[in-house]
């Protein structure tokens, strides 16, 4: 049981091993794909397209920038107080229906942003049908306010709901793993409860909510898909018009390089402002069964809380998406949505077995040799998650076309006529390289919050032990690593379920997707008929995350 | 030995899986054979299939395609350079077949039997594209709060009788960037800039980001007039006959309506470029056009096929003259300028 501790690092190892190891080369090999893109995006600052430069500051980037922080700042927010709380109701207070929204409060993530967007400005907009019935029926609807308001709080909802379950999940994990012995001993040592709270247990959380909170921030920056349909113009909205608007490739490039920075610059501030903080945890199953019991008022404020956020981020959008669903089924639905089901699942799950095999590695790797390189790598390797998908397709499409034409042509000049045909940048191949350039933070992050969990004493009473290595990987992290990694698969696995442009581009000729099926539908306007694909991703992601919190609920 | 061969059985089945692993995730990749024909279509599936598959059971030839927005399809065709396995760009917007023709990805094709069945300024004036079906953005009023008379061109919309009664979609969608170049070409840019001033000092809510929505919010009442394209209100309009919303033909006494093109043109690697250019000849004959025309109650560019009964309702207009070849060339400044007015 250990509590944060705060210990310097050992600042003389920092700086004895500078040069590249075997561990820093591995974590370079696993960020590689990350990092091709990137360098992409980087090279542009080179070549500024100065004409296309002046347009965009004088009349573009004023809007976008002042939007992309209200945007990024508003969503950080919410969904760190929306999920944040919520985890802490159900992973240690008891409250009417804890054990129901244990689970369901988890359920939104299955609902892709630009799905929750379209259907909320679908019910709530002017010609929807909340305000034609009001109309209809004598009550004036133009006080309420417009869902697509300029000033952005529509959008600011919408992604807060669809995103604060990365929060959520990863907060309860905390909570749940520290135990509430914590809590306990805080309170023999003379705290309140809710002084416990506030100064043992959600600091000692902190690597989880801020692994949380950041992907949140990552998917906010890197969306396009929702902030479209509020025709909310963020930065990624200026990448997309530089290139395909004003034909500047370059353009876009070089906003996208100062996205990147930007980025990096908050990821290393966080990292930085708990560097000299390590963190420990309880052994699971060695807390306390007793749950804090909420009376009175607040037990009904509790589930109020909970009971909103479940209505509005899923049980409400979800009705709405079956309504449509159904209206369009007839027309729409055939057989050939179990092969769009089937290449689906079988993108997701090879894609979280990969990523997530990929992310321990990388967590393990950084502990072990814990080095410039090797942080270096793991920080650039989990940077494509805030990359705009189009470009992050586009950045990987291109580089594996160059080395498919470069190894045709070696195949020619070996082979001749009898050359066999390649194909690599439409094979599956690529599209679970470019998934692992674009998710690696998803599974990264609980895994990594995970292993840091686990202290130094653990992997010190190993080695004296004379267990080291990879030894050491797979007889003592990885059983303390399960929920971690769950925790990333399923992540991992919704999130491919629900992407788009990666798969738009890499897929092989035929690899129509649910989320495939989804852009057919919106980018034809037709956001109802959208609904039944997207009410089929909805339902094969709900399996997955059912099946997590079981897990969870067991260990509970 | 017993342990031995049991290894080395174990040995044979983990390469007998590698290599089943790897026929499955490589295979899909091979380049397609010869005797096919690809395609690269920014035109969704439901509106492309059911022309592809009558041009298999036509000619027996085989199509592959694969959809996704055009700016991600021209890049992946220039990356992939001669290797490329695509043998057709398919477009819904003139401006896009125009910049994958500068950028050397498209092949001059010179036929007389596409020259002479779509009108030259529905097609690239150096051959490399061609427009297989029109697409007309025209009014779309309310039929219960606006009379007909008060409408007359684009350039009206401006006119402060409009205020508050005006609704766009977004001026990031290529559409209205296509307009745009297009009011460009004819009123040159400081002219075209007062105008979409004018449009956006009208306007009676935030743009929105899709022409369908657009219409629902005139037949609501949130606006009483807009720009659309017409397939959008005829998708409706099949749902709904009553739909409260008419189609006005724009500055029929001035230049006409802007129209833009759904097109293609042949890839300049393509391995199939014979195959390919009998397949663009086919989509301009008679059945192709009438197919590809009333698949999503488009017009189509050869004036003498028969129109779906919803279109033809809507009356014969006058189309502007000026190439669609346009709509490419000054997007980009059509696309500053909407920036520099405050159009979104």
């Amino acid at each position: 049981m250990t509590a944060a501790v705060a210990a310097p690092l050992p600042q003389s190892r920092w700086l004895k091993d500078r040069q590249p190891t075997g561990a820093a080369l591995l974590a370079f090999a696993l960020a590689l794909p990350a990092v091709v893109p990137l360098l992409v995006i980087a090279g542009s600052l080179f070549t500024l397209d100065t004409e296309v430069w002046a347009h965009l500051s004088r009349y573009v980037l004023p809007e976008v920038v002042l939007n992309t922080v209200r945007l990024l700042a508003g969503v950080v927010l919410l969904t760190a107080v929306i999920g944040t709380s919520l985890a802490w109701l159900t992973a240690v207070c008891d409250f009417p229906g804890r054990r129901f929204f244990d689970w369901a409060l988890l359920l939104p993530l299955a609902i892709p942003g630009y799905v929750l967007a379209f259907v909320a400005v679908g019910f709530l907009d002017y010609s929807g049908p909340l305000q034609s019935a009001m109309r209809e029926t004598g009550v004036a609807s133009a006080w309420l306010p417009a869902i697509r308001s300029a000033n952005g709080w529509g959008v600011i909802v919408v992604l807060s709901l669809a995103l604060y379950p990365y929060v959520y999940l990863l907060a309860r994990s905390a909570f749940l793993s520290q135990g509430r012995r914590v809590l306990e001993a805080a309170q023999t040592l003379g705290l309140s409860a809710r002084a416990a709270a506030w100064r043992v247990a959600l600091p000692m959380a902190r690597p989880w909510i801020a692994a949380g909170v950041s992907l949140v921030a990552m998917e906010t920056l890197a969306d396009f898909g929702t902030v479209s349909v509020f025709n909310y113009n963020t930065f990624t909205k200026a990448i997309y018009s530089a290139w395909f608007g004003m034909f500047s490739i370059s353009a876009a490039l070089e906003l996208a390089a100062f996205l990147m920075l930007f980025v990096l610059a908050a990821l290393w501030l966080e990292r930085r402002s708990r560097s000299r903080v390590r963190y420990g945890g309880g052994r699971s199953g060695a807390y306390a069964e007793r749950r804090i019991e909420l009376r009175g008022k607040s037990r009904w404020l509790a589930f109020s809380a909970a009971s909103l956020v479940f209505l509005l981020a899923f049980l409400l959008p979800f009705l709405q998406l079956v309504v449509w669903a159904v209206k369009h089924a007839g027309t729409d639905l055939d057989v050939r949505y179990v092969g769009f089901a089937l290449r689906s699942l079988a993108l997701a799950g090879s894609a979280a077995c990969v990523i997530v095999a990929a992310s321990v590695v990388l967590a393990y790797v950084t502990r072990v040799q814990a080095g410039p390189w090797t942080t270096l790598f793991s920080r650039l390797g989990t940077l494509g998650y805030a990359v705009p998908g189009t470009v992050l397709a586009v950045g990987i499409f291109v580089p594996m076309a160059w080395f498919n034409n470069l190894l045709q042509g070696w195949l020619v000049s070996v082979f001749g006529d009898a050359a066999p045909g390649v194909y690599l940048q439409g094979s599956l191949v690529t599209v679970l390289i470019a998934y692992m350039a674009r998710f690696l933070a998803v599974g990264f992050g609980p895994v990594d919050s995970s292993l840091q969990r686990i202290t130094r004493n653990i992997d010190e009473a190993a080695i004296s032990l004379g267990v080291t290595g990879v030894a050491m990987l797979k007889r003592v992290h990885l059983p303390l690593l399960r929920t971690g990694i769950a925790t990333g698969a399923v992540l991992v696995f919704v999130d491919v379920m629900k992407e788009m442009p990666i798969t738009l581009i890499t897929r092989p000729f035929g690899w129509d997707t649910l989320a495939v099926r989804v852009f057919e539908m919106t980018t034809e306007g037709e956001w109802e008929r959208a609904a039944l694909p997207a009410v089929v991703i909805v339902l094969a992601g709900l399996f997955p995350i059912v099946l997590l919190t079981r897990r969870g609920a067991h260990v509970a | 030995m017993g342990r031995m061969s049991l290894k080395r059985k174990n040995m044979f089945a983990s390469v007998r899986v590698a290599t089943l692993a790897a026929a499955v995730f490589l295979l899909p990749g091979c380049a397609p054979s010869s005797g096919e024909l690809v395609v690269y279509s920014a035109r969704v599936e439901a509106l492309i299939k059911p022309i592809l598959d009558r041009y298999t059971a036509e000619t027996g030839t085989q199509v592959r395609f694969v959809t996704d927005d055009a700016g991600p399809l021209i890049e992946r065709l220039n990356a992939e350079g001669a290797n490329t396995p695509a043998d057709i760009l398919l477009t819904v917007d003139a401006g896009e077949l125009w910049f994958a023709a500068e950028r050397g990805l498209l092949q001059r094709v010179d036929s007389p039997v596409l020259a002479a069945s779509i009108p030259e300024s529905l097609r690239d004036p150096g051959n490399r594209w061609f427009g297989f079906s029109l697409r007309a953005r025209t009014i779309a009023y309310s039929s219960e709060r606006v009379d007909p008379a008060m409408l007359g061109s684009y350039a009206d919309l401006a006119d402060p009788k409009w205020r508050g009664r005006l609704c766009l979609r977004t001026s990031k969608q290529i559409y209205n960037q296509s307009l745009v170049a297009m009011l460009i070409a004819e009123f040159g840019e400081p002219r075209t800039e007062e105008i979409v001033r004018g449009w956006v000092a009208n306007l009676a809510t935030d743009v929105f980001s899709s022409d369908v929505k657009l219409l629902e919010a005139i037949a609501a009442g949130q606006c009483d007039v807009g720009l659309v394209n017409t397939y959008y209100y005829g998708r409706i309009l099949r749902e709904q006959p009553e739909f409260p919303v008419k189609l006005f033909w724009a500055d029929q006494s001035g230049s006409g309506v802007h129209v833009n093109v759904s097109g293609a043109g042949v890839t300049a690697h393509a391995r199939h470029a014979a195959e390919a250019r009998r397949f663009l000849e086919w989509l301009a004959g008679a059945e192709a056009q009438g197919l590809f025309a009333r698949v999503n109650l488009e017009f189509p560019v050869s004036p003498a096929v028969e129109l779906d009964p919803i279109v033809a309702a809507w009356g014969p207009f006058k189309q502007n003259p000026i190439s669609v070849a346009k709509a490419g060339e000054l997007q980009a400044d059509a696309v500053r300028l909407m920036d520099r007015a405050g159009y979104r």
